[in-house]
């Protein structure tokens, strides 16, 4: 077999699907090919190790969202177990094919037209497949509700994929995190099916009107109506996960240890994740001494999230997955280590902001990163440049050798002392 | 003897494709992204632009000698301003609900790059027939662009085209909605235009390889 693929790919070499074939090929075996002049380093997390490493640290959180799917929709049916056990209630088969048959085509889909996209890029072009889309195309299924059509997830991952990415060059080049343009489009093209207390459970939508109607409300849907009375989620149900939400962003716990995971392994940067945690920390403790100053009373309609605790942010709604999986995008986000602390505090900061400023949209996470993606090469910018300051000053100090007068010459100079 | 010599006729044709003042020139955009929502409005805005464009040129061209090189701003401004007000009277007189759809967009005509461009880069330099010409060239280029950026938003976004139901109704779900097709709420907010004029522009682009500067 890896014989054959060896020799199909010498047949190919030069035609037109030659890209497509390669990439299928390397996905299965190591190319047999070796570089043959030049130095070149070895080193073992090549593209395709980096992009399974976190494809690794997501699939815990793509099991819990499969049962969570179907957990979800029995509880809206038959009401919450009022004693809760682990196997009895959750981890049973029938909670589990109810999230197989509506998250598993959500990651065919997303996968299929993605790669589909991907693939034509690279015959069209004639560069090689990339691997960018492997990661994303898990993503997007974690962070959409869970009866979301199948065709417009199609739409929009198109749409994501060609204008998020390939139009800036393909995998490496993009602007944005493309599994955010791709929910950001799904956000403003079809608002009923992202937003309401109807799309977080399985069958919501079509019961509607009927007797049989079932719903389940986010606790940021709560909150954001100043109805934090109302629901009857404990601390632990939000931290574990046993929240509607968006398929993979409801078990804080999971995501935790994802995070801890890619952290440990050298893939995403802890600098981000903690200062947006921070960020988010600071945004939710402004907030809080705002009510207890009395500023806001129980009537004003930003009472619900102003309220609530600060910490308590981070457990619910998609801020810790964003955190962990989408901020850290090394592509996408600040490539400077104290470029990387003001990129995360601001995500983490602007988000918690949108959640209490703006009820339409009672998650704001996707927005912040995505707005913080725009300002990531200025903050780059700008830490480079403050660096070349700070040399500057040592040189101007330092009496190594005469100082030229010539202003270019010294700012080139300073970037070696 | 035929109608348009060669070079006329170039002066209508080209804006209409490889100098087309929206794609390639970059003109004009604001006032693309702002009232394309719906096919009707972007014709309207179109004729206007067509008409403004087409009679100032003359206008300019003709006074193009008597005009002081120090004051030919201000003498543009009051010849496409007075244009702008009988477009505006015509279409508050005979089109009551369609100017309040384009507001402030057709008294906005007087301030579109496209126009002051003309009159600065042509109809100063040309004689009549020639601005006449190039007016109505510039006018139909970026006639073209709003109504095909119009067409792509108003049937994806709401499902007609000029008003009229195509897809069937999102309401009763009949027609294409039966199946479970929803608008696209996406291409009503005026981002979406600049993604569909971005779209022509790469297209146009990868047809003809002699339109991408060097960078």
């Amino acid at each position: 077999m890896k014989k054959k693929l060896h020799n199909l790919k010498e047949k190919y070499k030069g035609k037109k699907m030659a890209p497509a074939f390669n990439a299928l090929h390397t996905f299965l075996y190591m190319p047999n090919e070796t570089t043959h002049s030049g130095s070149h380093v070895r080193a073992a997390d090549d593209l395709k190790r980096t992009m399974n490493t976190v494809i690794m640290a997501l699939i815990p959180v793509l099991l819990f969202g499969i049962f969570n799917a179907g957990y979800q929709h029995y509880s809206a049916i038959n009401g919450f177990p009022a004693d809760f056990s682990l196997f009895e209630h959750f981890l049973t088969f029938d909670n589990f094919w109810i999230g197989a048959i509506t998250v598993l085509p959500l990651v065919i889909v997303s996968y299929g037209v993605g790669l589909g996209i991907e693939f034509l890029f690279a015959v069209i072009k004639g560069h090689e497949v990339e691997e960018g889309y492997l990661v994303t195309g898990m993503l997007v299924p974690l962070i959409i509700p869970v009866d979301t059509p199948l065709w417009m997830l199609a739409v929009a991952v198109a749409f994501g994929v060609v204008i998020g990415k390939e139009v800036f060059g393909g995998t490496g080049m993009n602007i944005l995190n493309p599994a955010l343009t791709i929910r950001a489009f799904l956000f403003f093209a079809y608002p009923t099916w992202m937003s309401g207390d109807k799309v977080w459970v399985h069958q919501a939508v079509d019961l509607a009107g009927t007797p049989d109607a079932i719903s389940g409300e986010t606790v940021l849907g709560y909150l954001a109506a100043n109805k934090g009375a109302e629901f009857s989620y404990s601390i632990s149900d939000m931290f574990l996960g046993f929240i509607p939400g968006s398929v993979g962003e409801t078990s804080t716990i999971l995501i935790l240890l994802g995070g801890l995971f890619l952290i440990f392994s050298k893939i995403a940067s802890w600098r981000i994740m903690l200062s947006a945690v921070l960020g988010s920390l600071v945004m939710g403790f402004v907030f809080n001494m705002v009510v207890d100053a009395g500023w806001i009373t129980e009537t004003s309609k930003f009472y619900g999230l102003m309220s609530l605790d600060f910490w308590q942010h981070l457990i619910i709604g998609g801020l810790a997955f964003g955190i962990v999986y989408m901020a850290t995008d090394p592509v996408t986000g600040a490539q400077t280590n104290r470029g990387k602390w003001i990129y995360g505090f601001f995500i983490g900061f602007i988000s918690v902001m949108i959640r209490v400023f703006n009820p339409a949209y009672p998650e704001g996470v996707f927005l912040a990163i995505l707005l913080m993606n725009v300002f990531a090469p200025t903050i780059d910018h700008y830490v480079i440049r403050g660096n070349v300051k700070r040399r500057l000053k040592r040189l101007k100090n330092a009496t190594i050798f005469p100082k030229d007068t010539d202003n270019k010459a010294e700012e080139l100079k300073a970037e070696t002392v | 003897m035929a109608l348009l010599t060669k070079k006329d006729a170039s002066l209508i044709t080209d804006p209409l494709a490889d100098n087309n003042p929206i794609t390639i020139q970059v003109l004009g955009i604001c006032s693309a992204l702002a009232i394309t929502a719906e096919l009707k409005a972007s014709i309207v805005m179109a004729i206007s632009v067509l008409f403004v464009l087409g009679a100032g040129n003359v206008v300019i061209s003709l006074m193009r000698n008597i005009i002081p090189s120090k004051i030919r701003i201000i003498v543009q401004l009051v010849v496409v301003a007075a244009l702008v007000i009988i477009v505006d009277q015509v279409l508050k007189a005979f089109a009551y609900e369609l100017s309040k759809t384009l507001a402030v967009f057709v008294g906005l005509i007087i301030t579109n790059c496209i126009i002051m461009g003309r009159f600065e880069a042509f109809a100063l330099g040309n004689g009549p027939w020639k601005s006449f010409l190039d007016g109505i060239g510039n006018a139909l280029g970026y006639g073209v662009i709003l109504v095909i950026v119009g067409f792509f938003r108003e049937l994806l976004g709401s499902g007609t085209l000029l008003g009229f139901p195509v897809l069937g109704d999102p309401v009763e779900k009949t027609g294409l909605y039966a199946t479970g097709y929803e608008n696209n709420g996406f291409m009503i907010i005026p981002p979406a235009a600049l993604i569909v004029v971005g779209i022509i522009i790469w297209v146009q682009r990868s047809r003809n390889k002699a339109l991408i500067e060097e960078n």
